[in-house]
This record gives structure tokens, C-alpha cells and sequence, in this order.
């Protein structure tokens, strides 16, 4: 469903990625896990087009989108939930959805989904003609998770979405993120930098160092690789 | 006696009423725009400018092909000079600030100067720099006519303009779509992006929007003072910031906040003090804004938690 050939991603002077290659099958969660600064940021920006790459390319259902922009990759299905979440802190929880299925026409189905979106999370329902600002951390999490929903993607790009976060409110988001995975078939590509629990919820993964893929495998085999162990387990 | 007093003070709440109405519409452009791109936008006040010469041009030129129908005459005027404004903004933006967007942030600033200074040349060299006469586009309203010592015809269609305008684009921002999508370009052009917005395009609908409201201001102005010339636009432009940054910049509310308090300071000030210092009351007022609350009276200094 995605695929990223050998892409170079330069952040001013710095190169940030470094002949990245990896791919999404579709109904796949993906994880891709490293260190800070490792390139797991860039790499999602590159793909939804924020910071394209300067070589290499990116095939979404086999067209290339490295070229395109932000709006016109939205447009094909893909959906980012940004680290830090990014809310809008001034607009309501309403209006934070609404512009999730900004570039939808099809009005039903939108007010169909958001129905789905107040039934995963009823506390978004209590709340949506307030500042998204007012909210926690973890219903930002969830607003935010719910406003790429609102998008209908393909495929659902999240970043570091347990950062900050309650363990407890970590379990939740991570059963919804699982769940839209099984029930809506959304795919995904998470980036993680707890490597335990991406692990355990990916059906494969990608460690990234300094730029550079340098391992991949099922989420369940890295769980036990030594070098993973050591160095994102922490055991 | 009590009875003139209370006139005198009426008139004066009127005529600052619609003198800060005006500033509100100008500084609603200032604010539009710092509040999408954080920049000052140092050429608004010639937009303004280019609007009145727009609707005098065009009002001159119909009444040279027969055309002397008031409602005619000012519709026809007004919308050129809007549509004309307009275009001068989005031009002015694609110009000078777009090329700019990822320079440091004092280059769109010296640009915009440099953009006023250009504009204000160029009409001087096209129209000159003496005051021309500006048409009489209103008719008087006859049932104005007991009060018209308090307020004229002008003042009665500029308050009735500027609130039917401050409503429509309340709800332009509000509720419609493309509102959600600039307030949300305001707040985080990244997420924007994100989420598909055409970022590019919401900063050229702002400087259009802002362009057509400072033009019905200009068109407004020019009846009022029944004379223009190309140096209107600088006067205006500071004192409509002035308001802006009196509300707080970047809030809509607050530049329509600040331009009634910037009408009334000198409209009372010129009334009951002296008529020589207009604008040392207009710039006072900014003074004390920016010692003693630098975020205006209704701007954000929060950062939002993230």
C-alpha cells in the first residue's frame, strides 16, 4: 500500500534520513521504532509531504506521491496524527473534527462517522463545544486520533502517540488504535518510542538509527532480539 | 442649556462612532492578516487608498457616459472599487510577502514598507498630489433631515455598513468552512496542511477579504470628506493599526474594539480638549496600550498547551 524506496531527507543542512526504504501492506500495523532523532518524525513528514524528500521515492497504491503536495497526499487517503497531537487549542472539539473531514463532500457519511467517533469516545461527546485547548492530554490524544478518523483514510500515520501520557490512558488509546486496525481495516504506520508496547501491537516493525533502517522483522521476533533488548527495552 | 450640552455630547459620540467604525474596517485588514501570516502589513493602508480612487475613477466615468442614477452610480462604484482593492491585495501578497514566507521575519516587513511606499508613488505619478474632489455619491436621506446637525446621511449609511459588514464577516469567520480553515491556518499551519487545507490559498482569501473591507472604507471616507488624494491611505493605515494593536492584534473582536476606542478618544479629545492634537490623543492611547497591557485589550499572550 505504501512504499518508500532509498528516500534522502535533508532538514536544512542536516541529513535526516538516509536511503530509507520500507513498506505497508494494507490491513498492516507498522511500527517503527528508534531513538530520539533517529528519523521517525521525518520520515512520516516526508510522506505526507510536509518535508519532501530530495531523492528517492514514495508510492502510495503504486502512484508516486513524493512530489505532491500535503493537500493533494490528504487527498489520497492518508491521514497524520502529529506528535504533540496539535490540536487547535482555539477552535471547539467540534470544529477540530469538522476540519478532519475537511476535504469530504459526502455529508451522510460524515455525520455517520462522527456518530462512530462520539461512541469510541463519549468524553469528546461532553465536550465538543469547548476550546480543544481546555482539553487533557489524553482527550487531546483522543481528539486528535479521531479528527484523522474523520478523514477516512487508508492509511493512518501516528506519531508517538503514548507520549506524555497516563499508562493508564496509554492502554486506552492503544486498544482504539487496535481496533480501528481490526474493525474499520485502517492501516497503519506508527512510530513509537515506547518500543514495548509498539511492539506487542505491530505486526511488523522498523528500528531506525541515525537515518538508516537497521533492522525489521515481525513486532513479535523484535520483542525478542538481543539488540533490541538492549537497546530500546531496556532489559 | 443642559439640553446643548447633551447634544454636543451626542454628536461627539456620533462622529466618533463613525470614525472609529471606519478605523475598525481598516483594521480588521491589519488584523486578518497578522493574525494568518504574522505580518504587518505596512501597505493596507494604500489598499484603502487605491479603493477610494477606484470608486471615484469609476464614478467620474460613469457620470462622463450619463449615468446619474445615485443607486447606480454608488453600487457600480463601490463594487468596482472593492473588486479592483481586492485584486491590488492578492497581487500585493503573491508580489512581495510569498517569495518572503520562509525569510526572517523582518524581510515581509521592510518589503511591506517598501510595497506602501511604491503604491503611494504610484498614485501620485498617475493622479497627482492635489486634493481631488470626491462625488457626492449619497443622496441625502430624508428622514435624516431633524437630526442631520448630529448625524449626516454619510454617517447614518457608513454606521449602517460597517455593522451590516462586521456581521457578515462574523459569521464568514465563524461558521462557515473556509472560516474554520483560516482561523485553524492561524492557530498551526503544519496541523493545517495536515489536514489538507490549502494554506497558500487561505492566506490569498485573507488579503482579498481584508482588501474589500479596507475599499468600502475608502469609498466611505471619501464621501465624507469629499476630497482625496494619495497620501490618504498612510494617515489612515496608522491610526487603523493603532487600532488593531489597541484590541490586540490578531483578534477580530479587538480591532473592532480598538477602532470605536481610537474614534471616540478623538472625537471627546478634539470636543472638549483641543482640535489640535487629534492624533496626539490617537497616539497617546497607543502609547499607554503598549506600556501597560502589550497584548491589547482583548489579544492572547497564552501559549497553548501542547
Amino acid at each position: 500500500m505504501l512504499e518508500l524506496r532509498g528516500i534522502n531527507t535533508y532538514y536544512g543542512k542536516i541529513h535526516a534520513l538516509r536511503d530509507v526504504s520500507l513498506s505497508v501492506q494494507e490491513g498492516e500495523i507498522i511500527a517503527l521504532i528508534g531513538s530520539n532523532g533517529a528519523g521517525k518524525t521525518t520520515t512520516l513528514m516526508s510522506v505526507s509531504g510536509i518535508i519532501p524528500p530530495s531523492s528517492g521515492e514514495i508510492l502510495f497504491k503504486g502512484r508516486a506521491i513524493h512530489d505532491s503536495s500535503p493537500e493533494a497526499i490528504v487527498r489520497l487517503g492518508i491521514a497524520h496524527v502529529p506528535e504533540g497531537r496539535r490540536i487547535f487549542p482555539f477552535l471547539t472539539v467540534m470544529e477540530n473534527l469538522s476540519l478532519g473531514a475537511f476535504l469530504r463532500k459526502d455529508r451522510q457519511n460524515i455525520k455517520k462517522d462522527l456518530d462512530t467517533v462520539f461512541d469510541l469516545f463519549p468524553i469528546l461527546k461532553n465536550r465538543k463545544d469547548q476550546p480543544g485547548g481546555n482539553l487533557s492530554g489524553g482527550e487531546q490524544q483522543m481528539l486528535a486520533i479521531s479528527r484523522a478518523f474523520m478523514a477516512r483514510p487508508g492509511l493512518l500515520l501516528l506519531d508517538e502517540p503514548s507520549l506524555g501520557l497516563a499508562p493508564l490512558v496509554i492502554k486506552q488509546i492503544f486498544e482504539i488504535i487496535t481496533e480501528l486496525n481490526t474493525t474499520k481495516g485502517t492501516t497503519l504506520l506508527l512510530v513509537e518510542q515506547n518500543a514495548n508496547l509498539a511492539l506487542k501491537t505491530a505486526h511488523r516493525a522498523y528500528v531506525i538509527e541515525n537515518g538508516c533502517i537497521t533492522l525489521t522483522g515481525k513486532g513479535r521476533e523484535l520483542l525478542v532480539h538481543d539488540d533490541v533488548r538492549k537497546a530500546y527495552l531496556g532489559l | 442649556m443642559f439640553h446643548d450640552k447633551a447634544g454636543y455630547f451626542f454628536e461627539l459620540f456620533i462622529g466618533g462612532l463613525t470614525k472609529g467604525s471606519i478605523y475598525a474596517l481598516i483594521a480588521l485588514g491589519y488584523t486578518m492578516v497578522y493574525g494568518i501570516i504574522e505580518l504587518i502589513n505596512f501597505a493596507h493602508g494604500e489598499i484603502y487608498m487605491i479603493g477610494a480612487f477606484t470608486a471615484l475613477i469609476t464614478a467620474a466615468a460613469l457620470t462622463a457616459f450619463g449615468v446619474t442614477h445615485p443607486l447606480v452610480l454608488v453600487s457600480v462604484s463601490g463594487i468596482t472599487a472593492v473588486v479592483y482593492a481586492s485584486a491590488y491585495g492578492y497581487t500585493l501578497e503573491k508580489v512581495a510577502y510569498k517569495p518572503l514566507r520562509n525569510a526572517p521575519r523582518l524581510s515581509p516587513l521592510i518589503s511591506a514598507i517598501g510595497m506602501s511606499i511604491f503604491l503611494q508613488n504610484f498614485v501620485l505619478l498617475a493622479q497627482t498630489s492635489n486634493y481631488i474632489p470626491f462625488p457626492n455619491l449619497i443622496p441625502p436621506l430624508p428622514f435624516l433631515e431633524p437630526v442631520s446637525h448630529i448625524m449626516g446621511t454619510v454617517d447614518f449609511i457608513i454606521l449602517c455598513t460597517t455593522a451590516v459588514i462586521m456581521i457578515l464577516l462574523t459569521f464568514l469567520i465563524r461558521k462557515t468552512r473556509i472560516g474554520t480553515a483560516m482561523r485553524a491556518t492561524a492557530q498551526d499551519k503544519t496541523m493545517a496542511r495536515l489536514l489538507g487545507i490549502d494554506v497558500d490559498r487561505i492566506i490569498s482569501f485573507t488579503f482579498i477579504t481584508g482588501s474589500a473591507l479596507a475599499a468600502v472604507g475608502g469609498v466611505m471616507v471619501g464621501s465624507k470628506m469629499g476630497q482625496i488624494n494619495f497620501y490618504i491611505g498612510f494617515i489612515a493605515g496608522i491610526k487603523a493599526f493603532t487600532a488593531a494593536v489597541l484590541g490586540g492584534i490578531g483578534s477580530i473582536p479587538g480591532a473592532v474594539l480598538g477602532g470605536l476606542i481610537l474614534g471616540w478618544t478623538e472625537s471627546f479629545g478634539t470636543g472638549y480638549l483641543t482640535s489640535d492634537y487629534e492624533d496626539v490623543f490617537a497616539f497617546s492611547l497607543l502609547v499607554l496600550i503598549l506600556i501597560f497591557k502589550p497584548s491589547g485589550l482583548l489579544g492572547r499572550n497564552t501559549t497553548p498547551k501542547v
